[in-house]
């Protein structure tokens, strides 16, 4: 691999890191607006807790790979931006709701509870976000944004208002859905509530499937180009997603939410790589790629060099957040109502 | 209105709204590391309550902050997409590693935030640190980026324009980095001293008068004093480093439109284009050339000596800069004088005149901030990156910039009266707790 291909792969990573990561609290979200029954209140609350000290950290995976797509990649960036404007705003608005909605329900939650806007606010940009984001990810994969000599030809709506850009925007947030109410499940292990986001988890996985199964059945007409590289060199990984999709609904389904976080997980991972392998050396299909958008190597030497320090500090940190809020379970503290 | 226009007056309200939470999450951990710190040391319950109240109300302001940030990140291409596009590979290497100071000060605000009963207490005050120096680090990074605009360097074009070689480090460290990084960073700690003690000076007017509030209120005073001498001190050399690299923004600043030796300052006064002078200014002849070269007889260059079309506009220019000197030795005045009667009398001064003074100080502050960022990038018009892009080259050709700018300004809004709710109902059920 030469440099340029490192530091994608590393944004890469960074992509991975935020879709698990921030796509579970995306996920949270979706229950708290989809909050019913008896314990209604409570599932709200062990959302809250769940992701009260980590969400902060799980959204800087998004800001890494802005500055580095920017830095590494700037006629890519650029664009981006300007193809996928509309997407690109819609989501940054769900973003920006989400995030401040969920800080002034943590901290004041009698003057902005559930009842008042900034709740409904907190559920709504929640699915915002990731539609509008999986839906961007659709035009890059589909082949539909066109350059030349880097300049953008297609148009501002090209390739993010197909069905497959609609399928696969329900599937990102089906999929937060689904990470989320795992991950619920073993952080409400023991209490009332882990049935309920049990239930919720083989919901969200049921719908997760079939929407992926859609997405391939439309993806045949829009998004032809990525489907020949699924099919191609990202088979292996598809195939062992498509193997591991049942395991996980399975061990859901079965009560082992440690096993079926893992492989829930596991799932968004195989999918998220079957994308990237398949489609390796293209950072915008079929025009813009790795070595003709890089930066040149005196920009990205350095930037490894940055990369390296900062993960040196980051990286014990984490484990250090990990390890303090995640080892013991937040909700065990909720008293059953 | 055009693109060009749409595009800046978005990116300018994003980012006077981001900065007002950025210079406080730059200057709060700080107090809060000091206030915990006290505590462990003296064991007395108020500094660790002054510790609580703060971490609280910084929860909410460290998010706006960041949701402020994220929109300014994504703009950065959104609106400029060519400007980013030609500057990425140059000036991106330290908005890199402000991603990793981001990540750092968010893990550790997660720890700090909730980790008051899972954390020993002197764990929880280590914490603090690196909350307080990758705050500060964050604000050196992204400003080494704007000193770039300001003082394109360290990159090579070929004769089509094109790239050819680069040097990101030569880029951070361009001739703008010495003096504007300074003085951002010293102004985030006036900015915070000011804001904090105007909310203890309120509480005092207001009759609480007890050991938190005033223990509040001084270490507030104790910040923005030392803060704003060394604001003054780092303000005065990058008006010097703008009379020699930046003539036209200087020129702007100063209202001064001739060519002159022994040029006079104008203190206050309205530019008139048309005119070519300043009306309505008090002159002090020959104070200029001298405090730009320590000559009073150097020749300041006057905007009439550019071109058309390469000169900022100097009313905005010049009245930002008047409001940031003018207003900035006000209430630098204000932070002399509480500390002369804390000397004199050897207590917290109750009177209501120096209180309100300091009252109008926190919000004075912000104004003087964000004057002095009007200065900065206003005057570097209109240029975004200065000699080499114009901003009129640099907007997005995207559609419908107009209801962006409208959503974005709603949201602002929506934010800013939804913050000040919740940390003055915040207050109020502390002071009901008591
Ligand atoms: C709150 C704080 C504050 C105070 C008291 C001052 N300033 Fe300031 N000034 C800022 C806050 C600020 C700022 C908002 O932080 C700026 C914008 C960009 C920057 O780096 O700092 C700035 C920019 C700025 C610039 C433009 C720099 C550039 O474009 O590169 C000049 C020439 C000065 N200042 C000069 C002064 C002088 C001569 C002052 C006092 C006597 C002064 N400032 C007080
Ligand atoms: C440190 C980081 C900053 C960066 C990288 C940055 C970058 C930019 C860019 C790219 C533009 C658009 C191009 C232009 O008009 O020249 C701009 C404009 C602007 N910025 Fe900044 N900026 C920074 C800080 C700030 C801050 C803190 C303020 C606070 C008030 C500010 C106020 C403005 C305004 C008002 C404009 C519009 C200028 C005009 O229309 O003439 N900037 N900035
Ligand atoms: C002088 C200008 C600026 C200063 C001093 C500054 C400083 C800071 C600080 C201290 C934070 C931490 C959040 C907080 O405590 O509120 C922050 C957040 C952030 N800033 Fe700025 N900033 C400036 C301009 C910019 C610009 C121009 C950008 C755009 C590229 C930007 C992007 C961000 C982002 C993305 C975050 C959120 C990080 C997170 O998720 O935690 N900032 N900024």
């Amino acid at each position: 691999m030469n440099e340029a291909e490192i530091v994608a792969a590393i944004l890469w990573l960074a992509l991975t890191a935020y879709a698990v990561l921030a796509g579970a609290d995306f996920g949270g979200g979706v229950w708290e607006l989809l909050a019913t029954g008896p314990r209604a209140g409570d599932q709200r609350r062990a959302v809250a807790e769940a992701m009260g000290p980590v969400w902060e950290a799980n959204h800087v995976w998004l800001i890494f790979m802005i500055t580095g797509l920017f830095t590494a990649f700037p006629m890519a960036f650029g664009i981006v931006s300007l193809a996928l404007y509309v997407p690109f705003t819609l989501a940054l608005i769900g973003i920006v709701l989400r995030g401040a909605a969920f800080a002034f329900r943590a901290h004041g939650r009698e003057a902005v509870g559930e009842a008042s806007a900034w709740g409904v606010a907190f559920g709504a940009a929640s699915v915002v976000a990731p539609f509008f984001l999986a839906s961007a990810v659709a035009a890059v994969a589909s082949g539909s944004i066109r350059v030349s000599a880097g300049r953008l030809i297609s148009d501002y709506t090209a390739g993010w208002t197909t069905p497959f850009a609609l399928v696969l925007g329900l599937l990102a947030v089906a999929m937060c859905a689904y990470l989320a109410a795992t991950y619920l499940t073993v952080e409400t292990e023991g209490t009332p509530l882990e049935a309920d986001f049990r239930r919720r988890a083989i919901a969200a996985g049921l719908v997760s499937g079939a929407l992926a199964l859609a997405c391939l059945a439309v993806a045949g007409e829009s998004a032809r180009a990525l489907v020949i590289s699924l099919l191609g060199r990202g088979f292996p990984l598809l195939a062992i997603a498509l193997i591991n999709g049942p395991i996980a609904l399975a061990a859901v389904w079965l009560s082992k939410p440690r096993i079926a976080r893992v492989a829930v997980v596991a799932q968004v991972i195989f999918v998220l790589w079957a994308w990237v392998i398949g489609m390796w050396g293209y950072l915008i299909y079929p025009d813009v790629t790795i070595d003709n958008a890089a930066a040149p190597s005196s920009t990205l030497t350095p930037m490894l060099a940055v990369i390296a320090i900062g993960m040196a500090f980051l990286l014990p940190s984490l484990w250090l957040l990990f390890r303090v809020f995640k080892s013991r379970n937040p909700a065990a503290a909720i008293p059953p109502t | 209105m055009d693109n060009v226009t749409l595009a800046r007056a978005t990116m300018g309200t994003s980012l006077g709204f981001h900065i007002v939470f950025a210079v406080l999450g730059v200057g709060m951990p700080l107090l809060m590391l000091i206030a915990e710190g006290l505590w462990l040391r003296t064991h007395d319950a108020v500094w660790l309550t002054l510790a609580r109240r703060w971490s609280k109300a910084f929860g909410i302001l460290f998010a706006v902050g960041a949701v402020s940030g994220t929109t300014l990140s994504f703009e950065l291409g959104l609106l400029w997409p060519r400007f980013m596009a030609f500057s990425g590979a140059i000036f991106g290497l330290p908005f890199s590693a402000e991603g990793f100071a981001f990540f750092i000060e968010a893990i550790f605000l997660g720890l700090y935030l909730y980790g008051w009963d899972r954390l020993s207490p002197l764990a929880h005050w280590l914490t603090s640190i690196p909350i307080a120096v990758s705050g500060a680090l964050s604000a050196v990074f992204v400003v080494m980026a704007n000193a770039w605009m300001n003082s394109p360097s360290g990159f090579h074009l070929g004769s089509g324009g094109q790239l050819q070689s680069v040097d990101p480090i030569a880029a951070a460290l361009n001739a703008s980095t010495p003096t504007e990084d300074p003085h951002m960073l010293v102004s985030a700690y006036v900015v915070t001293g000011f804001v904090v003690a105007a909310v203890y000076a309120l509480g005092l007017l207001r009759g609480r008068d007890d050991a938190l509030h005033r223990r509040g209120l001084v270490l507030g005073m104790s910040m923005a004093a030392v803060a704003i001498v060394l604001a003054g001190i780092t303000g005065d050399s990058s008006a010097r480093f703008i009379y020699q690299a930046q003539p036209a923004k200087f020129a702007a600043l100063e209202g001064q439109y001739q060519t002159q030796r022994g040029a006079p300052i104008h203190l206050g006064g309205i530019p008139i284009d048309s005119q070519h002078r300043v009306v309505g200014a008090i002159e002090l002849p020959g104070l200029l050339s001298f405090l730009a070269a320590f000559d009073t007889n150097a020749e300041v260059r006057g905007l009439d000596s550019f071109p058309p079309g390469q000169t900022p506009n100097p009313v905005v220019v010049h009245l930002s800069f008047d409001t940031m000197v003018g207003l900035g030795i006000l209430i630098g005045l204000v932070a002399l004088l509480f500390w002369i009667l804390v000397i004199r009398t050897k207590q917290v001064p109750r009177r209501r005149p120096l209180l309100w003074a300091i009252v109008a100080s926190g919000p004075a502050a912000v104004i003087v901030m964000e004057a002095g960022w009007f200065v900065t990038e206003f005057g570097r018009q209109p240029w975004v990156v200065y000699g080499v892009l114009r901003t009129s080259d640099a907007a997005t050709t995207a559609p419908a910039l107009g209801p962006t700018f409208l959503v974005f300004f709603a949201i602002y809004v929506a934010l800013a009266v939804t913050t000040a709710r919740l940390l003055v109902l915040q207050a109020r059920r502390s002071r009901a707790a008591q």
